[in-house]
């Protein structure tokens, strides 16, 4: 074997691996205790001025973007690479090797193995054998060497790879998160009802980013139980493009609404001192709907000129619970009634009924998210699982059998390993041996 | 019968078990050894009960969810795991006085569930972030994972308590210490607890990745508990390297296996407590 580089047998060493995910593990523990991504004076008050400034220099207020901690993350993903390119050709060799060269002579100095005499003539024992292999599921290739003739018979060769899937599947989930970041982008956006966004406010820089299409949402309500714990949020949202609709969906949380690989996450909601009133005229069936501030009147041009205001709300906790209506068209003296939120009553005027309905105007509070890497990432993840299954489960199993004659027929040499799980292995080889035995009778 | 009574007398079974199986070691007395093996099935199976009826329960109120949503349901399904998982472990290695490590942990997470003061017990409707397919697959995957680390703990104390005069007594069948395997099987049981552990772990941090990103859009966002548990991750990928690449076993992976349990109650545990993030609502 060749003198390797020092260099390369560095990042290709199990130890560098060792201290660097030691590394890792000790430093991660900083931002868990350290609130993160705060402002320079929250580190001033809570700390000192001192302590604020080392943590700034150190990049501790966002410590897993800092250099430092991307750097180390560097380091594992080269150790990995040199350590797979330093090993794998090795492993690939075990995986391809040609087993039938074996000297037959070392089948009896295996870790496992048994031997047995029988009197049969070669022929009919070399398909005794062979079906007994097949028969537990070893698949046998068969060789010539001198007058003896090898048997030879293996499983999971493959799964010496699982390392190796798992290594490359860190990697993969490594390159997800870098396509994530950047192609892919996080914001988020407060959007009031019946109102309509063609942008989003970035995370952090709050730099407003384009769509490239329109979200509208139209409605936003909180479900509650007995209890007064919320128990859904829900937004009616419509996508529009060119101002013609492409779709409507309700999202909740864990529900999001996903456009031209733009996710859209219910995240929080806020409500306003303003009112969303609808109004219906039964005789004529024109509708229109109005959002006015508490207190004040609007006027419904569609109603020829009626005024609507809102003069009462009751509260249960933070929300609404009903709302206290004035309403006049041009007949009469104006009508004032309660409508409990969200719902609607009808108002006898005198030359016609009104349908009136009402609800406190809320803003849904939108996470938006475009992540294209995320897929690579979900892929990684399967690849970290399949691998450590192949790794930790399975095992590289061969079993040879040498038939040989003696003076007096014929001598059966069994011999098997394992690269793991050896108290298996032995009941495997144990039952095989049996099987052998009895196909000699 | 309700759950809370079922779940009320798993506590007392577990209680009872433990002294059982530390009878067993103590005093060497090895015909205890099927009826502690009988009375913990039954234990285990009444608390199985008991959760299934939680379940139920939560059906009947309205609110509809598995019962692994508080601190309290987390206790006794953590206590579960550990059962299940020692009870597949004396049966695949037939080493009956491992429970003496094992079952005790059982015993103290139900006892901390039923008796701290701290605890709702409770059975409370979902919040919106909680309500998700996810919940189940994230919550099992992950416990299976603590509870096989548990166990490992639990057999690296066992290791270190039979290593300490190991030297001098090794082959004095007579001693309390000669009821325990030999160190090499006690060695072995605890790696392959760990690997076990590990790859659950595994599919548990990627269930909670998969969460993640379906309810906020963001798979990875360094919040204290994930981060912690990437740091158990770390702790358990170490030893297993140290093991497999640098030959480790014996007294250091015993110690590495108790450092990994350190690091994974913290996780589970102390993050709640002394951390805040996006878990917070598991510690109530």
């Amino acid at each position: 074997m060749n003198k390797k580089n020092p260099v390369v047998s560095l990042f290709a060493s199990v130890k560098l691996a060792l201290f660097t995910l030691i590394l890792l593990a000790v430093t991660s523990i900083i931002g868990t205790i350290i609130p993160q991504k705060e402002s320079y004076d929250f580190y001033v008050q809570n700390y000192s001025e001192s302590t604020a400034r080392i943590f700034k220099v150190l990049s501790i207020p966002d410590m897993y973007n800092s250099w430092w901690f991307l750097g180390l993350l560097g380091l594992l993903s080269l150790n990995l690479i040199v350590c797979s390119f330093d090993r794998f050709p090795g492993v690939w060799k075990q995986i391809k090797k040609d087993n039938l060269e074996t000297d037959p002579e070392r089948v009896a100095k295996m870790r496992h193995s048994q031997a047995f005499q029988a009197e049969q003539n070669e022929e009919e024992l070399s398909t005794r054998i062979s079906t007994a292999l097949r028969e537990s599921g070893w698949k046998p290739e068969q060789r010539k060497h001198g007058e003896a003739t090898m048997f030879f018979g293996q499983k999971g060769a493959m799964t010496r790879t699982g390392v190796y899937i798992v290594h490359a599947s860190i990697l993969i989930i490594f390159v997800g998160a870098i396509v994530g970041e950047l192609l892919g982008f996080k914001g988020s956006v407060m959007l009031p009802e019946t109102r309509t966004t063609g942008s989003v406010y970035e995370f952090g820089t709050g730099k407003a980013i384009d769509l490239g299409f329109e979200v509208r949402c139209n409605r936003f309500d909180i479900e509650f139980y007995e209890t007064g714990m919320p128990k859904e949020y829900r937004s009616s949202l419509t996508v529009l493009e060119n101002d013609k609709v492409i779709l409507d969906k309700d999202i909740e949380v864990n529900g999001p609404l996903t456009y031209k690989g733009i996710t859209f996450y219910q995240s929080s909601y806020q409500g306003f001192q303003d009112f969303i009133l609808h109004v219906t005229d039964k005789k004529t069936g024109v509708s229109e709907m109005i959002s006015i501030p508490f207190q004040q009147r609007g006027t419904l041009t569609k109603h020829n000129g009626a005024l609507i205001g809102v003069i009462n709300a009751e509260t249960i906790g933070q929300s609404v619970s009903r709302i206290k209506l004035w309403f006049k068209d041009n007949q009469g003296p104006a009508s004032i009634f309660w409508v409990p939120d969200g719902d609607e009553v009808t108002v006898q005027r005198t030359n016609t009924d009104y349908v009136i309905g009402g609800k406190q105007m809320y803003a849904t509070g939108l996470q938006v998210a475009k992540d294209p890497g995320v897929w690579i990432v979900y892929i990684g993840c399967g690849m970290m699982i399949f691998g450590l299954y192949l790794a930790f489960f399975m095992s590289h199993r061969r079993v040879w059998i040498v038939l040989k004659p003696e003076k007096s027929g014929h001598s059966i040499q069994l011999g098997g390993s394992s690269n793991k799980n050896r108290v298996g292995f032995e009941k495997t080889f144990a039952a095989l041996a049996d099987t052998v035995k009895a196909a000699l009778k | 019968m309700d759950s809370s009574q079922l779940l009320g007398i798993t506590t007392f079974t577990y209680f009872f078990s433990t002294i059982l199986y530390a009878i067993l070691f103590i005093f060497k007395a090895k015909k205890l050894g099927t009826p502690a093996t009988v009375f913990t099935v039954i234990a285990f199976l009444i608390q199985t009960a008991g959760i299934i009826l939680r379940w139920v329960e939560s059906y009947k109120i309205g609110y509809g969810h598995a019962p692994l949503t508080n601190m309290y349901e987390s206790v006794v399904f953590f206590a579960w795991t550990i059962i299940l998982m020692y009870l597949l472990i004396e049966w695949k290695f037939k080493a009956k006085v491992i429970g003496a490590f094992a079952v005790p942990f059982a015993f103290l997470a139900m006892a901390y569930g039923s008796f701290s003061t701290g605890i709702n017990k409770e059975i409370s409707p979902l919040i919106p972030a909680l309500q998700s397919n996810w919940l189940i697959a994230h919550v099992v995957t992950c416990f299976i994972g603590y509870a096989a680390f548990t166990v490992a703990a639990g057999l690296g104390v066992m290791y270190l308590v039979k290593n300490t005069s190991a030297s001098k007594q090794e082959t004095n069948d007579d001693t309390i210490l000669g009821t325990l395997p030999p160190l090499k099987v006690i060695d072995d049981i605890t790696h392959k607890t760990m690997v076990f552990g590990f790859l659950w772990l595994s599919v548990g941090i990627i269930t909670g990745a998969i969460w993640a990103n379906s309810a906020w859009g963001t798979y990875w966002s360094w919040d204290p508990k994930e981060t912690w548990s990437l740091i158990t991750w770390f702790v358990y990928a170490i030893t297993l390297h140290a093991r497999y690449t640098r030959g480790w076993g014996g007294t250091r992976i015993a110690w590495l296996a108790i450092v990994g349990f350190i690091s994974v109650i913290f996780t589970y545990y102390g993050v709640n407590f002394l951390l805040s993030g996006l878990h917070s609502y598991g510690s109530s």
